[in-house]
């Protein structure tokens, strides 16, 4: 056999087991036809299962699960401490849950939701437990957000990806109670100013939060795109703050401590925080500044001349996206994009831009502008404004060259 | 729990109110359209009582946070010289002989802490004492979270304090001393103060 080789998709492991077992003929068959005989009974690869012609050969059968199909080589980019998004392979705005970026201080705890509790103490008139049935039964509410870590920018090189420069931003649909909602059972004291978010893993996460956006949308959640939280993601029970760096919305959530004043834990000074101009250094920079970059065309995509659609996410955490721009002649001039409905407020939006390249070499690129008033700015209006002992809330356009064999490049920016 | 909510609007204002929602809040019929829950209520109530009360006992288990003022702090204390030996144990492997470089970062500074960092330091980025024992307490080591007793964190805390110059090796750090450490970085740190709008800080 001479077929493409194509990447072991899961699905295989179960199919030949199927086989096996004698589940299904029709597996069995395709399996006897199979060249690789004996091996493909210790596990089936992907490419063995395409058929010359899928209307001569009736498909698998009906699973537990769904799968991804084999043919779509998707996966986040995992390190030590986080794993990425891949942004250039999305369509729409919804990221699958499986593929919403990590960020985890100490790995991911496998915590048993039945044994699970939320505390909320400190300055309420009545402290109280609340097991993960208890906050079920609060009244309920769904919200489409993105969620963005702070440190989410990377350049140097012309081959990364829109997943490598900045796939620490994903979104989901999140479903629990509004920590309002919860606020109002334990009686918060009007005295309560801060309070303190703190995770059951094995760093014990913690971040101070001002209790106003407790008030506002803050959302104690334990649904994400219509399941439960994935374990990655808070299993079973997550802060989600709307909009504000990722890693203040704590997940593994065990505790709320109401408080007046924060309590300065490591996350939010000796990290998460960002030299700016005159030495100082800022903190408590919880909105997520407004961005966009265009994910296709984009490294590593292969484009030809002729007609293009530019697509991309744009997002702002003060509020909604109200124009997106492009320019394919290198930022000299700009263009309005459409965007795709929904519009929501603090979520990824979808944006389109339709092109007919002419082949010659140039540079396309986006900028947002959100509810605020604000556009994103270049690189080098970022340096200009904080100096260059930065870091964190990096959100500066970012620029494709396409070359006129059709490859597209990120076109790194000069850090130091 | 007989009475059904109007879920999609479960705004504080409204909560207060007794009006019937669905002739005063929803008076356009368009309006009222829009709203797959609309349900006969007339408030929302003050407490569902859901959950139980938490006990002082497992509050007090789980309450290991300390604040800059020295809220937190357990009773005991440290000294330098004896955190040094805990940290060439369980701490060097990861952030390097007395602190400085490791795999994990170092945590000394070896420069002038007034001039530009070259590594983000205890001694020249950490802006409270207190952070220190409450971090290493919460989370270290990275391999053995959580198996520190009280005068261990004490003294590592006493020792990072000192290697770094913000205190002399014959100081005590207790729950009254350590609120007191002023630290280098403490007067560089000011909070976001951006709202929006075209300015680009």
């Amino acid at each position: 056999m001479t077929k493409k080789i194509i990447h072991i998709n899961k699905l295989t492991g179960k199919l030949s087991r199927r086989a096996m077992l004698g589940g299904s003929a029709t597996v069995a068959m395709a399996i006897a036809q199979t060249a690789h005989g004996k091996a493909v009974q210790e596990g089936l690869s992907f490419t063995e299962l395409i058929p010359d012609d899928p209307t001569k050969q009736v498909g698998t059968l009906a699973g537990e699960v769904g799968t991804r199909s084999g043919f779509e080589k998707v996966i986040k980019k995992p390190s030590d401490i986080s794993s990425r998004s891949p942004l250039q392979d999305f369509y729409g705005i919804i990221t699958p849950s499986d593929l919403h970026f990590e960020r985890h201080h100490a790995g991911i705890p496998v915590i048993d939701p039945n044994k699970h509790e939320l505390v909320i103490h400190g300055l309420v008139d009545k402290p109280m437990v609340f097991t993960v049935a208890d906050l079920k039964r609060f009244p309920s509410v769904s919200r489409i957000a993105f969620l963005e870590c702070s440190g989410n920018f990377r350049t140097g090189k012309e081959a990364m990806s829109p997943q490598d420069i900045c796939g620490l931003t994903s979104q989901s649909e999140w479903t629990g109670v509004k920590l309002s909602t919860l606020f109002r059972e334990v009686g918060v004291k009007p005295n309560a100013s801060w309070f303190l978010a703190e995770g059951g893993d094995a760093a014990i996460m913690t971040r101070s939060i001002p209790v106003k956006k407790g008030w506002d949308d803050a959302i104690i959640a334990y649904g994400q795109n219509g399941e439960a939280l994935r374990p990655e993601q808070g299993y079973p029970v997550r802060l989600f703050l709307p909009g504000w760096e990722g890693n203040t919305s704590i997940k593994w959530l065990r505790r709320l401590e109401l408080g007046d004043a924060p309590w300065q834990t490591r996350e939010e000074t000796s990290k998460y925080s960002e030299g700016i101009k005159g030495g100082k250094i800022r903190q408590f920079s919880f909105d997520i500044d407004a961005r966009s970059i265009i994910t296709f065309p984009a490294f590593p995509a292969q484009v030809e001349k002729g007609w293009i659609e530019i697509r991309g996410l744009a997002w702002s955490g003060r509020g909604k996206v109200v124009k997106v721009e492009v320019s394919t002649d290198a930022g000299k001039s700009w263009h309005i994009a459409e965007l795709q409905e929904p519009v929501l407020d603090k979520a990824h939006v979808r944006f389109r831009y339709l092109w007919h390249w002419n082949g010659a070499e140039t540079e396309i690129m986006s900028r947002v502008t959100d509810e605020t008033g604000y556009i994103q700015p270049t690189f080098k209006q970022l340096i200009e404004a904080r100096g260059a002992d930065s870091g964190y809330h990096f959100n500066p356009i970012t620029a494709w060259q396409l070359k006129a064999d059709g490859r597209v490049l990120n076109k790194p920016e000069n850090v130091r | 729990m007989n009475k059904l909510w109007l879920v999609g609007i479960l705004e504080a204002g409204l909560l207060m109110s007794q009006r019937p929602i669905n002739t005063v809040l929803f008076p356009d019929r368009d309006r009222a359209q829009e709203i797959t829950y609309l349900i006969k209520s007339d408030s929302i109530p003050a407490r569902f009582g859901f959950g139980r009360v938490a006990t002082s006992t497992e509050i007090a288990r789980l309450d290991i946070d300390i604040r800059p003022d020295g809220k937190g702090l357990p009773a005991g204390e440290g000294k330098p010289v004896a955190g040094k030996v805990i940290f060439a144990q369980k701490c060097a492997a990861c952030h390097g002989v007395g602190g400085v470089g490791g795999p994990n970062g170092s945590l000394v500074t070896t420069t002038d802490p007034t001039k530009k960092r070259p590594e983000k330091t205890i001694g020249n980025y950490w802006p409270y004492a207190t952070t220190i024992f409450d971090y290493i307490r919460r989370a270290m080591p990275f391999s053995e979270p959580g198996s520190l007793t009280d005068a261990e964190v004490y003294n590592l805390t006493a020792y990072l304090l000192n290697a770094n110059g913000i205190i002399d090796d014959k100081a005590v750090v207790n729950a009254k001393t350590l609120p007191n450490v002023v630290m280098p970085a403490q007067q560089l740190f000011v909070p976001d103060d951006r709202k929006g709008g075209p300015e680009i800080k």
